[in-house]
């Protein structure tokens, strides 16, 4: 299959190239960008007139809900949601049923996932087993089986000589650590930012101490023990300032940020939208003004979609009640060029934040569309409007905030290792 | 990204008019006043020869209480049944509940059973107003929702007696200073009462609590916080006393009740720095020893048996009024 | 259709104190007037008739059978019956009487009270339309109006009483 995509403004933040440019694709990878490869015939024409043509978008976290989920979301269902958003390759947290923290579950989800039209899967391994912070997994043949990085989900190793450990033994491997910064003891019960809102409605806070006082603690252990940290899902402007202090001190922590946290605050909560529960919780205005200065010079590294598809029932209960998450993977592109417009932002910076920025935290050499690479391509209109509806998304999961907002970024096409995985000028 | 809230304020209908009363929270003060209004001819009902009106007749009102409260319950009975309408009493924390039924089809249950009226008291805060939402999603808006106390965050018809009470005492709200001592973090009870005492113009409030029974931010919904009760107590024209639940000598919030009383009970002694003729409220039920000394609370300038009469009327108004709505 | 010559509401009380006063014991009757009107002519008849027991007024929201339709009245008042009604002889006093609903709203308010031994109707103006089979014992003045028009006391500040039409 040789493809032509052509008349497409191509933007690839790894070269920082932002131009009309043509892009040749044979065999699954890029063969050719602007002038057409000697001897190329394409088999198919992809006219991307209006359009901007991408690297597919890297999603460091989003819950495919396989296995031990599969009433609220199954690999096709996410998987589709994936095509449909234009994100060609993902990372998704171990905290499955049964927990990713034996190579055999990481080979089924590999192989599982392992079709054409299916984005790539990166499985972040457990770090400790079933996740309780106790005993280490082994991270090794882990890492053999697929796993990128090692983390926790949300749940936090309670026991720090554990987590010492855990961090240490990655190291030994060079495996990356991913953690989510949240003490559990502060965020004990806690169902919403400490501040007006919840104070206002009643509703059981969580401290911004309870993530300076855990990424202060991972920080430090960072520092001892060498592990190439990720933070994921900072949700503070203090957090993002720790972050900042600890890089300029010569630890080599990289981090990110949910698009729901760079786009909404506690008010969000309205009158207890279960919708906006999340984890980490929406925090503050001047919280969320920070995330988003922060992903814009670079101080964040990188925008996930925090993907978490949650079936109606999970959502129709009061606000305490209701499970966490919010599905995104649709959502990831139109909210990124959003906060890029808001931000007077160049679209080459902002898509580097869902690209060649998450594909460098991965470890993969993806995320760009220079000769040689995997042919991982999105192309969208970056004015057409994209409603967000239940009919409209196609994960299983039609939870979230934005839920009758339409916002600019459409996909037309998206590439998967040259593979046409969704088409959207059929629907 | 600007505030998106599911929908607009649930409890008014299109006309601005009540259809559910869920907080006090955003009612307009002429509606807040209205209602007031409203229930003082109610109060003389309990005099009369019979003391029932017909005005929910043929109506049904069932209270739903996903917690205990056999006093909370009694009283919205009681007011139920003086409007004549016909009360079915559930206690699910007992019942469903437990067997995995969730929230709305317990609700969906009951409307089909041709309900006009829940009394909803629930633990999670924010639990009516699911109930709400879904009954106006599901086209059963006809349905009026009246909320009981629902979680830390609102007790609204309990604000409203307390506003009644006050008026009843001290007649103009606006050159008021009113004190509400206690556990404000965990009270449905406080937050009401603020909301309410904003609306109706009382220019200053105060709460009175150890800094760890305050919710973070609490100065931003209009009152001055004061740590020391004798300070906070100077010169005040109404003392709004809160229940501490014993649980709270668990989780590190206060060490002793010994200790509580000490600091923060309501004593003669410290009641004698408000004004003279200030009056002493309580939603009960009391802990006497424990947030107010029993001199206190059977003393001359103790309003909580009047508050326990005004409850019915104000219940009586509101539910009244949202019939007819 | 050229207005209604409207009645003297001044004159309309003069002639309903002489149309009651053979039928009253000043000792025994008692006076009940309806919100707000009603009050006002109780008040006048009171003072003629030389009533001993004090007025009371009633206010009929709490017995409406429009609530329904039209919800709790904005403007309730407390009813009040400054004496025992078990066994009394009251009179309901009104200033309009029309369709016989807020007679009949305010018969059940007054049973609240205790049994009466008897109760009579007193108006100034009947106006027609009746819908319940109510009726007058004193009421000097008759007049038919449409449904569209309302006939309405009004008390100046001087408290003298007068009638206007409205239209609704």
């Amino acid at each position: 299959m040789k493809i032509h995509i052509k008349n497409g403004r191509l933007i690839d933040p790894a070269s920082k190239t932002d131009k009309p440019l043509d892009v040749f694709v044979a065999a699954g990878r890029i063969v050719g960008v602007g002038d057409t490869p000697a001897g190329f015939e394409a088999s198919s024409v992809l006219d991307a007139g209006g359009c901007v043509v991408c690297p597919g978008l890297v999603d460091l976290s989003a819950r495919l809900r396989e296995p031990g989920f599969e009433y609220r979301a199954t690999l096709e269902s996410e998987m589709a949601a994936a095509a449909a958003g234009g994100v060609t390759r993902l990372a998704c947290p171990p905290d499955t049923d049964p927990v990713l923290d034996e190579p055999g579950l990481v080979e089924m989800l590999t192989h599982r996932a392992r079709l054409p039209e299916f984005a790539h899967v990166h499985p972040v391994g457990a770090l400790t087993t079933q996740l309780e912070g106790k005993a280490l997994t082994e991270m090794a043949e882990l890492a053999e089986a697929g796993c990128v990085a090692f983390g926790q989900a949300n749940r936090a190793v309670v026991d720090t000589q554990v987590l010492l450990r855990a961090m240490m033994y990655a190291a030994t491997f060079d495996f990356p650590v991913w953690l989510q910064a949240q003490d559990p003891f502060l965020a004990r019960k806690g169902v919403a930012h400490d501040g007006e809102v919840a104070a206002r409605l009643g509703l059981v806070g969580i401290p911004v101490a309870a993530e300076t006082i855990a990424l202060a603690t991972i920080l430090q252990l960072a520092r001892e023990t060498g592990a190439r940290v990720h933070v994921t899902r900072v949700s503070s402007a203090a957090g993002v300032e720790m972050i900042t202090a600890a890089r300029a001190a010569g630890i080599g922590v990289t981090c990110d940020v949910a698009i729901h946290h760079l786009h909404l605050c506690e008010n969000d909560v309205g009158f207890f939208n279960a919708h906006a529960r999340l984890d980490p919780p929406l925090r503050s205005t001047g919280d969320r003004d920070a995330l988003r200065k922060a992903l814009a010079s670079g101080a964040i590294n990188a925008l996930c979609s925090d993907h978490t598809p949650v079936d109606d029932d999970g959502k129709q209960t009061p606000f305490d009640e209701a499970e966490v998450g919010a599905t995104g993977l649709e959502l990831l592109l139109p909210l990124t060029l959003k906060w890029a417009r808001e931000m007077k932002l160049p679209m080459v910076t902002a898509l580097a934040r869902v690209t060649s920025d998450p594909a460098r935290i991965l470890g993969v050499d993806a995320g760009c569309l220079k000769v040689g690479a995997p042919a991982d391509i999105c192309v969208f209109d970056p004015v057409a409007d994209y409603l967000v509806s239940r009919e409209a998304l196609k994960s299983q999961g039609k939870n979230t905030p934005f839920l009758g907002y339409a916002f600019p970024g459409r996909v037309r096409y998206t590439l998967i290792d040259g593979h046409l995985a969704f088409d959207g000028t059929l629907s | 990204m600007s505030v998106m809230n599911t929908g607009g304020n649930p409890q008014l209908n299109r006309h601005g008019e009540l259809k559910h009363l869920l907080t006090i929270e955003g009612l307009p003060r002429e509606v807040l006043t209205r209602i007031l209004d409203t229930a003082a001819p109610f109060t003389e009902v309990a005099e009369r020869e019979v003391k029932k009106l017909p005005l929910l007749r043929g109506k049904s009102v069932f209270n739903l209480f996903f917690e205990n409260s056999t006093r909370t319950r009694t009283t919205f009975e009681i007011a139920a049944k003086r409007l004549s309408a016909d009360v079915i009493n559930l206690n699910i924390s007992t019942s469903s509940a437990n067997k995995g039924e969730t929230l709305l089809d317990t609700v969906d249950n009951l409307a089909a059973m041709q309900a006009d009226m829940f009394v909803v008291r629930h633990a999670s805060s924010g639990a009516p107003y699911l109930i709400a939402q879904h009954l106006a999603a599901t086209d059963r808006d006809h349905i009026h929702v009246v909320n009981a106390g629902d979680g830390r965050h609102a007790h609204p018809t309990q604000g409203l007696l307390d506003m009644y009470t006050i008026r009843h005492y001290k007649k103009d709200f606006t050159q008021l200073t009113v004190a509400i001592v206690g556990d404000v973090l965990h009270s449905r009870v406080a937050r009401s009462q603020i909301h309410a005492l904003n609306i109706l113009g009382v220019p200053e409030i105060r709460v009175i609590a150890p800094k760890t029974l305050l919710p973070t931010g609490v100065e931003r919904l209009g009152v001055r916080v004061f740590n020391d009760m004798r300070e906070g107590l100077r010169g005040v024209d109404v003392v709004m006393m809160l229940r501490l639940q014993n649980e709270r000598m668990q989780g590190a919030l206060l060490p002793s009740t010994q200790e509580f009383f000490k600091s923060w009970g309501l004593t003669p002694e410290k009641l004698a720095l408000a004004k003279p003729d200030a009056i002493v409220m309580h939603p009960g039920p009391m802990n006497r020893g424990v947030e107010i000394d029993s001199a206190v609370a059977d003393g001359k300038q103790a309003v909580i048996l009047p508050q326990v009469t005004f409850g019915i009327a104000v219940r009586m108004a509101v539910m009244a009024m949202l019939g007819g709505n | 259709m050229p207005a209604p010559q409207l009645p003297d509401a001044e004159a309309l009380c003069t002639a309903l104190i002489e149309a009651m006063r053979p039928h009253v014991d000043p000792a025994v009757t008692a006076l009940v007037g309806i919100h707000t009107g009603g009050v006002w002519v109780a008040e006048r008849l009171h003072a003629a008739l030389g009533l001993k027991i004090p007025p009371g007024s009633i206010d009929v929201s709490f017995h409406r059978d429009d609530y329904h339709q039209r919800g709790l009245h904005a403007n309730t008042r407390t009813s009040q019956i400054p004496f025992d009604v078990e066994g009394a002889h009251i009179v309901i006093v009104d200033d309009v009487l029309y369709t016989g609903r807020t007679i009949r709203a305010a018969m059940n308010e007054l049973f609240d009270y205790g049994r009466p031994a008897r109760v009579d109707l007193a108006v100034l103006s009947d106006r027609g339309g009746r819908e319940l089979p109510v009726a007058p014992t004193w009421c000097p003045h008759a007049l038919t109006l449409p449904a569209a028009q309302m006939l309405a006391l009004e008390r100046a500040d001087d408290a003298r009483l007068s009638f206007r039409l409205m239209e609704k």
